[in-house]
């Protein structure tokens, strides 16, 4: 995939990664073997049949291709740009071992965008069941879940407590590697199924749990929204966020457009980040292309930063400082945030993880301060609570994440969760893995009755 | 698609009454709760709480104070907004308690009908303070006389009902030993500590209504933290009423101008817009 330059990058917020063009997606698909046994589809959350849909790229059937891998996924275009595809079907490639893997994602990705282009057909509908689901978050598992129980013949209703359909898709992932465009287009396809979208009705209060129970059975797709704080000295100056804030203020609220858009954000003109994931490095890439010099603050070492290895790459072409074994202890300033203090960390034993755990290092000289006037805080998010600390007799576990068995279902009957609710944070196609389970599951309980 | 207008009145002095049509929110709302709006597709979500409901019809309150409550009072009745979203937050803490005191100060009055409705329904004695600036800027007495036993009104100015604060008539009914079982502050940040430092010796439960900067209003965003007995709290899934007597008034207020600058450019960009096209600003 061609890539532009990182100066030239962060001077918008257009998409960094160009796909590829219809000659190379041929000449990609021509380097897959067809394996009898293909490993690949093994690694897809969703077991898209790719050997399938890459046989008809090389036969230039892009419309074939497209609607093998929309048996599966409806959301091609969304996990062709950010799934990560190395740990997943292009990890499980055999072409891997000796070369590189198919690019299958990128494949995917080609096929979906030409489709949209092209007009979208949508999958076949079963004859109305008279049965009625409530599907409570449209984020990709909320979406996956009513367009699966739309195809079953099922009256699905989502409720989305946003002006926005999408979760993170919409909010959290930026324009640069997710343009809201497509984001719009994949979930115009649900609406066509004829589910209904209800936004501005949040869950357990527009809503309450005794009315979502009217239904004859209810899907939790409600995510992690929960933003985690550090808990140090002046994390509430002006100029501290979360990535969750910094991130809604800009990719929902448009506010890198301020004034022509309502809402404000501190811009800054150092940027402390701290954390060392996907999330971080979003948040970063955003704060470069709003002009400011950024420092990323990191625990662990550089080996160690759990976010893709293409994200890091890209943070430090568009000129991200990475500040490893560090962590943050103070937050200085005030109103106004004016520096952060933070302390060398040293790697001692293996954790349980089996990664050496930081340690901060002992005397002044591991102490070390930078000027900022930002901060954002990428520590993680947790089970959003709002909706599920309702729910009387549902079990949760010890981080708040719903607990469902191997099909989807809680322990309250009718009620079935997936995605970040029940798994923790994770990701878009595991997302929709989960929720896709349990649509199946509701499809058969309902079909019981 | 939006949510309609069906009745907009200045009711004081750059203070404005709306009751949109939004069966959605009316359904379940309580008072202490609130709707987040967006007036359209470039607007900002802000929150304003909810003053009361009928039927289908819900109304907000508000003060035209910066360029979104500003633009919003230039709407009038038939126009649309975009979005309302809600009810949000925790309803208020309801139930017998006895002599209970609601006291509302400038556009916080607003909060007070519906509190003060179902706090009689549930078989409270309530008595209504409430205090603005001067008479022009005094709204919803009437109402209120209705649902409270004693209304007592002051300005700070002495052109209506008592000449003072809210907080000397709270004070002096304390002072004289009358049994005030429960105390609700609504108001200005500033209002609400010093109203609510009366009732501190005399450890009456006391609530106020906190006002920081929301953007989700569902807890996903942590802009709306406020530190409560020392731990960090959200007011829009923990609150937005809390125990007066822990609120870190000094750190709310102080983030409550984070945008103070962005702020001024926003208005002054819709007033100078608004001069060049005659005022009529409707998408
Ligand atoms: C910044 C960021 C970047 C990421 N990048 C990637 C990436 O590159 N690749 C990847 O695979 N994964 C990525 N992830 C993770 C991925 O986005 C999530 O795992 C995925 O979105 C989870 O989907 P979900 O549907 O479970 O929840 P969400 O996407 O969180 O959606 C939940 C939805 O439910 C709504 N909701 C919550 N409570 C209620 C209620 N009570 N009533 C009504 N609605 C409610 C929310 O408003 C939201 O719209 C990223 C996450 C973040 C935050
Ligand atoms: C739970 C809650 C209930 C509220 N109820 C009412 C009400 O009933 N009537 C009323 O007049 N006001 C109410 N407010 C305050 C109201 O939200 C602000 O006046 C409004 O957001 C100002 O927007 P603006 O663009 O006109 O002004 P701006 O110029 O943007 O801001 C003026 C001041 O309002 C505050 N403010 C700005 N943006 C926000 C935001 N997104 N969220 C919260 N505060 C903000 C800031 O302190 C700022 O200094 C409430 C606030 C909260 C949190
Ligand atoms: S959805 Fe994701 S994991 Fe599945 S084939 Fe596509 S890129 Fe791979
Ligand atoms: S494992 Fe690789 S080579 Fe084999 S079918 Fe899948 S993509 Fe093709
Ligand atoms: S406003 Fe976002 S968490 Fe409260």
């Amino acid at each position: 995939m061609t890539k532009r330059a990182g100066d030239e990058r962060i001077a918008d917020f257009n998409e960094v990664n160009e796909g590829i063009s219809e000659q190379n997606a041929v000449l990609e698909a021509l380097r897959c073997m067809d394996c009898v046994r293909p490993q690949c589809t093994k690694g897809c959350p969703v077991n898209i049949d790719i050997s399938a849909f890459i046989r008809a790229i090389a036969e230039e059937d892009f419309k074939g291709a497209a609607a093998i891998i929309k048996k599966d996924n409806m959301l091609p275009a969304i996990c062709g740009r950010v799934c990560p595809q190395e740990n997943q079907c292009e990890g499980l490639c055999v072409l891997g071992k000796k070369e590189k893997p198919v690019r299958i994602g990128a494949l995917e990705r080609f096929v979906a965008d030409r489709e949209r282009e092209a007009g979208m057909t949508l999958p076949e509908i079963m004859s109305p069941t008279g049965k009625r689901v409530a599907v409570v978050g449209s984020g990709p598992a909320g979406i996956t879940a009513a367009a699966e129980l739309a195809r079953y013949g099922h009256s699905v209703t989502v409720f989305e407590s946003l002006h926005e359909a999408g979760g993170v898709l919409t909010y959290g992932i930026p324009e640069f590697r997710l343009p809201k465009e497509i984001v719009k287009a994949e979930i115009e396809q649900i609406l066509d199924m004829g589910v209904e979208l209800k936004l501005n009705h949040i869950a357990g209060r527009t809503v309450s749990v005794e009315e979502l129970l009217e239904f004859d059975a209810v899907f939790l797709g409600t995510g992690a929204g929960l933003p985690s704080f550090m808990g140090i000295e002046g994390e509430n100056l002006s100029g501290v966020y979360s990535a969750n804030e910094f991130l809604t203020r800009v990719n929902l609220m448009h506010a890198n457009a301020f004034p022509e858009y309502d809402t404000p954000v501190m811009k800054g003109s150092r940027v402390a980040v701290v954390g060392g994931g996907n999330v971080a490095m979003d948040s970063a890439r955003v704060s470069r292309r709003m002009g400011a010099e950024v420092y990323l603050i990191y625990r662990r070492r550089e080996e160690d930063l759990p976010a893709r290895e293409e994200e890091v790459h890209n943070a430090i072409e568009e000129g991200v400082e990475f500040i490893c074994c560090a962590n943050p202890v103070k937050i200085l300033g005030g109103p106004a945030v004016t520096g952060i203090e933070c302390v060398r960390m040293e790697m001692c034993d293996l954790d349980e993880s089996g990664r050496p755990c930081p340690v901060p290092m002992k005397g002044d000289e591991a102490v070390f301060t930078l000027d900022v006037d930002v901060v954002i805080e990428a520590i993680g998010q947790s089970p959003n609570p709002l909706l599920v600390s309702l729910i009387e007799g549902l079990e949760r576990g010890r981080r708040g994440n719903v607990i469902v068995d191997e099909h989807g279902l809680t322990s309250v009957d009718r009620i079935y969760a997936g995605g970040d609710i029940a798994t923790g944070a994770a990701t878009v196609i595991e997302a929709m893995g989960t929720a896709r389970k349990a649509a199946v599951s509701i499809n058969e309980m309902l079909m019981k009755k | 698609m939006g949510y309609k207008i069906e009745k907009a009145t200045e009711i004081a002095d750059n203070i404005f009454e709306f009751w949109i049509n939004a069966p959605h929110i009316t359904k379940n709302a309580r008072a202490g709760q609130f709707v987040v709006i967006r007036i359209n597709d470039s607007g900002e979500r802000i929150p304003l709480t909810i003053s009361e409901t009928d039927g289908s019809l819900v109304r907000i309150v508000f003060m035209a104070v910066g360029k979104t409550t500003t633009y919003l009072s230039t709407l009038k009745s038939g126009d649309e907004i975009r979005d309302i979203a809600g009810p949000l937050g925790h309803p208020s803490e309801m139930g017998n308690f006895g002599n209970c005191v609601v006291i509302g100060g400038g556009v916080g009055i607003a909060c007070l009908p519906i509190l003060a409705r179902e706090l009689k329904a549930a078989g409270n004695n309530v008595t209504g303070i409430i205090g603005a600036r001067n008479e022009s800027l005094l709204l919803l007495k009437d109402e209120l006389a209705t649902h409270c036993d004693e209304l007592v009104v002051c300005t700070d100015d002495g052109s209506y009902g008592f000449h003072g604060f809210p907080a000397d008539i709270l004070k002096k009914k304390l002072s004289d030993g009358e049994k005030i079982d429960c105390v609700w502050i609504i108001g200005p940040g500033i209002m609400m500590k010093i109203t609510s430092m009366a009732t501190i010796p005399y450890k009456v439960k006391t609530y106020v209504s906190l006002n920081p900067i929301m953007v989700d209003g569902t807890g996903m965003c942590g802009s709306c933290r406020v530190t409560i007995g020392g731990e960090t709290k959200f007011a829009c899934v923990d609150g937005p009423e809390f125990d007066a007597h822990l609120v870190d008034w000094d750190e709310l207020m102080s983030r409550q101008r984070t945008y103070t600058a962005q702020e001024k450019e926003s208005l002054k960009l819709f007033q100078d817009h608004q001069c060049s096209c005659g005022g009529d600003h409707h998408d």
